[in-house]
């Protein structure tokens, strides 16, 4: 029964774009249809998933196919659902929104054409999540990409979304490329594409480091893992929000799932693979949130955090990788439970930030959080829920990113129980990383949530501002209280986690039982503290209002008796956060414009920092540039005739034939 | 005892670490001169009493008048004929410098006992003190732009190998001891007359200023 | 056992203003005044709560329930802590990762609070506080770590508890360091000297104090009892690593905590009126310095 749900849960998930596409004379009932299309496959998914992973009901069933090599396996075991709940929630939730941000009835083929791709990624995710075969896997994945770069260019009259657009495809193909190499190398050792046929890899030696490489390089690359997160900020801040919402909260987790299904098949990875993704997460982790703290564009700023979240998963399965290599139940289970439980709060937390994002661009015509502020006050259910969804992303109990960040810095202290001497016990300095991640974090959250919501409106739009429709807040609710409800009872998911991470690690479940035990006593603990935190707060505000009786007068706010305060004399969010990007000014080049006050009555004064992205803008892009130009010179050399290409093709007929007679 | 000699180690480590984040060259100078008085009980504590006792009294008084009564001495004179009170923030800044250093020092204790050694380890936080002290040294001799904290560097860079002398002063006793304070002692010789000349020639002792002197 | 721990969260809640007063009992007895009372604290405390608010115009609900935040997860915190080595109320392997996340939520509905009235000046001290704070994290958590490592548990009641005694005898140049460490990310998360001046109120040498320059009545009463928790949170855990002995009777332990705190009160009082407060452009230079030093506790444990 349950391959046939899930088989039915993507044909109709990826078929949902067309109601919308046939009832082109009836759009809004289109786009309803649509919706629904979407909803109801993510909800037999999603029903699927959870026989998975609550009732130990996975699958494997196979067929043929006529594509060489490849074959119609699909395996669901406890990773797969696990990965699939983000995969199948966020978009269904992402439709609804759809419904009031980006309405068929105003926008027509343009919104046409974003639900047949919606469909269309939504369900290749849920392709790659099941596919037990590399060929199907390499169709899902490829799919995905071009969905991917379709709805980027969604409005592709700009600039902007063009450049987006093609650097995401061509970063997304160069690791597809290094997938494509670590497919083949496996496939012919083991003789055959089947992932059933590749499990017990030997990880030895060089050969197995190269094949590690290429596995970081090509799930990386769609993980946005630094160095390799240049594409991200362009395409989530080009595309509309609910896709934005998509490609950060699922898309990136798809590499995710990737380097775990694939590490997974190895039979003793080393622990320096380990400490190396720790490694990378570690520094993608902190560069990714100094480069979100020094952004200004609110979604590039979302994108960022990305990056940042990403790395704490990575360091998550660097973890569980270093406890595989040293046979440390313990640290395989903390790790991947911490890492895999980012996953999906990540996506909760990180859909509702855009989705916010996307409200406050609806109704303020603008991303730049220079020019916002003050909208709690005309947007009151936007900007409590963005609050939830900003304290989430921090790392703040009692919601779900104290859960999932707790979880790793548990694992990593464990590794403090390996023997004196051995060098993964360093592993432990990923502990203090986090901290210093969640620190950085909340600073920005705390500089986003000031400069948009809280002070006075610094430009007439967000003066002007107004509450989104019901449709946009909806999905909005929903994330929000998923987040409070893992981060009030996380004790309930461990199982859950556990037998995930059993099937990944090959180990049985009795194997995890232990660390599973302790840290779900330690997790109804936490449930504990946030609990007299809720009650300590419930019996503050009672306090307040018995005290407070009297009437409250109100008043300006204070300015050192200056006696005409404006909106424009707040602290601007690059104030806010000059202290921490000076400090990280050695990573990236902030281009500063200043034209200071002159002379004793000075009219206008001007300030404006941009930071480019360090990978793309300073290192990649001036050396492609250079490539193209020499490429343009030699190419100016070809004489231009037909006939010359044609000699040459012949030349290369030849010199193949001869080499295959004389030397093969 | 053993916790002691532990203290001490680990002591001339932090000195390493202040030196690195100090801007004031007075307090500078003075901690280098502590370190200097630190190392030279350090023969004291660590002495096998089969040597000498004469011996290695001569070595130890020896290094603490050098180390930490002359030559800071000489570099407060230095200073005082220049003039100069502060370090002006020096070319990798000071947290950056700072956290190189502690890197440098993690990487000292925790690999050093890979290290193939001749002698066997007469204290096992020797080697690592050494090359944390050799390391900052050098660090200091890179990064500051100031001629007397590239002087203090070189003092620390010198107090590191005074270190690794320790563990080789079982075979060669006196040739060691000997090297080591001659070569400081020509080296601060040396530089207090360059310093002497820098500051005649430009009444400032950046070095900075010696970019002038290129056509 | 339980009435144990239900004691020493009393203390928790009853103590920590009559700290404030020692601190500034000190520093006036340095300064050649006879200084406020012992109990003035208690005194503001209850004025407070009968004097009545003025709210900004341009505040929103964010403001009026961001000091009750932040008291509530300071207080929270202290449900983990582990007062003169006796067990807490709640203790379970990671629960200092919970404190100190329980400190930055209370930090980040300040500095939320701060934001909230469009002031220059709040945002100043906000950007400051959330700066500072974030370089000081991995120092605390380091030094946490440190502990954790000298006594082999991962909770507050093991770190602080019973297992103290054996670690000072095995690792005391490590836990040395870490204490040093410890205090000065104590300085740095109270606002006080070398970081930031309790006393004034000029923004240029601001940070936790223009944070809470608009609130009044109520609200600055839970801001005040909540500072004096915090610090004695933080004293508590250094008092009880530098005492790290162990006592028979339970009234010997309390009497040695209390004298402990009495101490750490003045050795804050001492350190604000012998030092001056650094130039901003030192603190993370301090801080930094601090987690070095750390590190470097913990490379020497785990080598």
């Amino acid at each position: 029964m349950t391959p046939a749900l899930a088989v039915l849960a993507i044909a109709l998930v990826t078929a949902s774009g067309l109601p919308g596409l046939l009832l082109q004379r009836r759009p809004a009932l289109g786009q309803a249809l649509s919706c629904a299309a979407l909803c109801a496959g993510s909800a037999l998914g999603l029903a699927a998933a959870a026989i998975a992973l609550f009732g130990g009901g996975g699958f494997a069933v196979s067929a043929p196919w006529h594509v060489p090599l490849g074959s119609l396996a699909l395996r669901l075991d406890p990773l797969s659902a696990l990965f699939l709940v983000p995969i199948l929630g966020v978009p269904a939730l992402g439709a609804v929104y759809g419904l009031s941000y980006f309405p068929q009835s105003r926008l027509g083929a343009r919104a046409v054409r974003l639900q047949l791709y919606y469909g269309l990624i939504t369900g290749s995710m849920a392709l790659v999540a099941l596919a037990d075969n590399a060929m199907l896997f390499l169709v899902g994945w490829e799919v995905m990409a071009v969905a991917g770069f379709l709805l980027v260019l969604t409005d592709h009259e700009k600039a902007e979304c063009q450049k987006a657009a093609f650097t995401y495809l061509a970063a997304s193909h160069a690791g597809t490329f290094a997938l494509f190499a670590f497919f083949c190398v496996v496939g012919s050792q083991r003789g055959s594409f089947d992932f059933a046929a590749w499990q017990g890899l030997s990880a030895a030696g060089r050969a197995g480091g190269w094949l590690y490489a290429l596995l970081l390089v090509g799930f990386g690359s769609k993980a946005g893992l630094m160095p390799l997160h240049f594409w991200l900020p362009g395409a989530h801040s080009a595309a509309p929000s609910h896709v934005s919402a998509l490609m950060s909260g699922v898309l990136l987790k798809t590499g995710i799932y990737g380097l775990l299904r694939t590490t997974g098949f190895f039979e003793a990875p080393p622990a320096s693979w380990g400490m190396a993704v720790l490694a990378l997460g570690a520094v993608s982790g902190v560069l990714g949130v100094g480069l979100a703290l020094a952004q200004h564009d609110l979604k590039r700023l979302l994108a960022y955090h990305s990056v940042e979240n990403i790395g704490i998963i990575a360091m998550g399965v660097g973890l569980a990788l270093v406890g595989r290599a040293r046979g440390e139940p313990a640290l395989v289970f903390l790790g991947f439970a911490g890492g895999a439980l980012h996953v999906v709060n990540h996506s909760l937390f990180k859909s509702l930030l855009f989705y916010g994002a996307g409200s406050v661009q609806h109704a303020c015509h603008t991303r730049d959080i220079e020019h916002l502020g003050g909208l709690a006050k005309a947007m009151r259910a936007t900007s409590f829920l963005f609050l939830v969804g900003a304290a989430a992303i921090s790392g703040l109990p009692p919601l779900n990113g104290f859960v999932s960040e707790w979880l790793v810095a548990l694992g990593a202290l464990r590794a403090m129980d390996l023997p004196r001497g051995d060098a993964a016990a360093f592993a432990v300095l990923a502990a203090p990383a986090l901290a210093l991640i969640g620190g950085l974090a909340s600073a920005c959250f705390a500089k986003v949530q000031g400069t948009v919501f809280l002070g006075s409106p610094r430009s007439e739009h967000a003066a002007h501002a107004r509450e989104s429709p019901r449709a946009m807040l909806v999905p909005m609710g929903i994330l929000a209280a998923a987040c409070a409800t893992i981060g009030l009872f996380p004790a309930l998911l461990l199982p859950a986690l556990r037998s995930a991470a059993a099937a990944w690690a090959g180990l049985p479940q009795a194997a995890l039982a232990a660390p599973a035990a302790r840290a779900a006593a330690s997790a109804w603990w936490v449930s504990i503290v946030a609990a007299a935190l809720l009650a300590g707060l419930a019996g503050l505000a009672l306090l307040r209002r018995r005290v407070l009786r009297g009437p409250t007068p109100a008043a300006e706010t204070w300015g050192c008796g200056f006696s005409a305060p404006t909106s424009r004399m707040q602290y601007t969010g690059s104030s806010f956060a000059e202290i921490l990007t000076g400090r990280l000014a050695w990573v990236f080049f902030p281009r500063i414009r200043f034209r200071p006050p002159q002379g004793l009555f000075p009219r206008t004064a001007s300030f404006t920092s941009e930071v480019p992205d360090t990978v793309l803008d300073l290192a990649l892009s001036p050396a492609l540039s250079f490539l193209a130009r020499i490429a343009l010179k030699v190419r100016a050399w070809y004489p231009t005739r037909i006939h010359f290409h044609a000699v040459l093709l012949l030349l290369g007929l030849v010199a193949i034939l001869s080499w295959r007679l004389l030397w093969w | 005892m053993a916790a002691w000699i532990d203290m001490v180690f680990i002591l001339v480590v932090v000195i390493d670490l202040f030196t690195l984040a100090s801007s004031r060259l007075n307090a500078a100078i003075r901690a280098v001169a502590l370190q200097g008085a630190l190392l030279s009980v350090l023969p004291l504590l660590l002495a096998s009493w089969e040597h000498e006792i004469g011996h290695v009294l001569l070595l130890s008084l020896g290094a603490l008048a050098i180390k930490a009564i002359f030559i800071p001495w000489l570099m407060f004179r230095a200073i005082r004929e220049a003039a100069i009170r502060r370090e002006v923030e020096p070319i990798i800044g000071f947290v950056p410098s700072m956290i190189l250093g502690g890197v440098g020092v993690a990487l000292a204790f925790a690999f050093s006992r890979g290290l193939p050694l001749p002698s066997p380890e007469r204290h096992a936080f020797l080697v690592p003190t050494a090359l944390a002290t050799v390391w900052t040294g050098l660090l200091l001799v890179v990064s500051r732009k100031k001629a007397v904290n590239q002087v203090l560097g070189f003092l620390m860079l010198e107090n590191g190998v005074f270190v690794f002398g320790l563990l080789l002063a079982e075979f060669m006793p006196v040739m060691v001891e000997a090297g080591v304070l001659l070569d400081l002692f020509a080296a601060v010789f040396v530089m207090g007359i360059v310093m002497f000349h820098i500051n005649r020639e430009f009444s400032s002792l950046d070095t900075e200023k010696l970019t002038a002197l290129k056509d | 056992m339980l009435l144990r721990a239900l004691f020493q969260i009393g203390l928790f809640l009853l103590l920590p203003p009559l700290l404030l007063g020692v601190v500034n009992r000190t520093k006036a007895l340095f300064a050649g005044r006879k200084g406020l009372p012992l109990l003035q604290a208690y005194y503001d405390l209850a004025r407070l709560l009968r004097k009545g608010a003025v709210y900004s115009r341009t505040t929103t609900w964010t403001f009026r329930a961001g000091p009750a935040i932040g008291l509530a997860s300071v207080a929270a915190a202290g449900l983990m802590l582990a007062v003169a080595g006796e067990p807490a109320l709640v203790s379970f392997a990671g629960d200092f990762v919970l404190f100190a996340y329980l400190l930055a939520l209370a930090r980040f509905f300040t500095a939320l609070a701060a934001l909230d009235t469009g002031s220059s000046f709040e945002g100043m001290g906000a950007a400051r506080e959330v700066s500072f704070a974030s370089m000081a994290e991995p120092a605390l958590f380091v030094s946490l770590i440190v502990l954790a490592r000298a006594t082999g548990t991962l909770s507050l009641s093991g770190m602080l508890g019973p297992g103290l005694a054996p670690a000072w005898s095995t690792a005391a140049p490590a836990l040395l360091l870490a204490a040093i460490s410890l205090y000065v990310v104590a300085l740095a998360e109270n606002a006080r000297i070398p970081v930031d001046d309790p006393n004034t109120h000029l923004e240029l040498t601001m940070i936790h104090e223009v944070m809470v320059l608009d609130h009044s009545g109520p609200d600055l009463a839970f801001i005040l009892y909540g500072a004096s928790l915090k610090l004695f949170l933080f004293g508590a855990i250094l008092v009880r690593v530098v005492l790290g002995l162990r006592f028979e009777s339970l009234l010997a332990a309390e009497a040695a905590f209390a004298a402990g705190m009495v101490g750490f009160a003045i050795l804050v009082g001492v350190t604000e009126s012998v030092m001056a407060r650094l130039r901003l452009a030192r603190v993370p230079q301090m801080l930094v310095g601090a987690s070095v030093l750390s590190v470097f506790a913990l490379v020497l444990l785990l080598r």
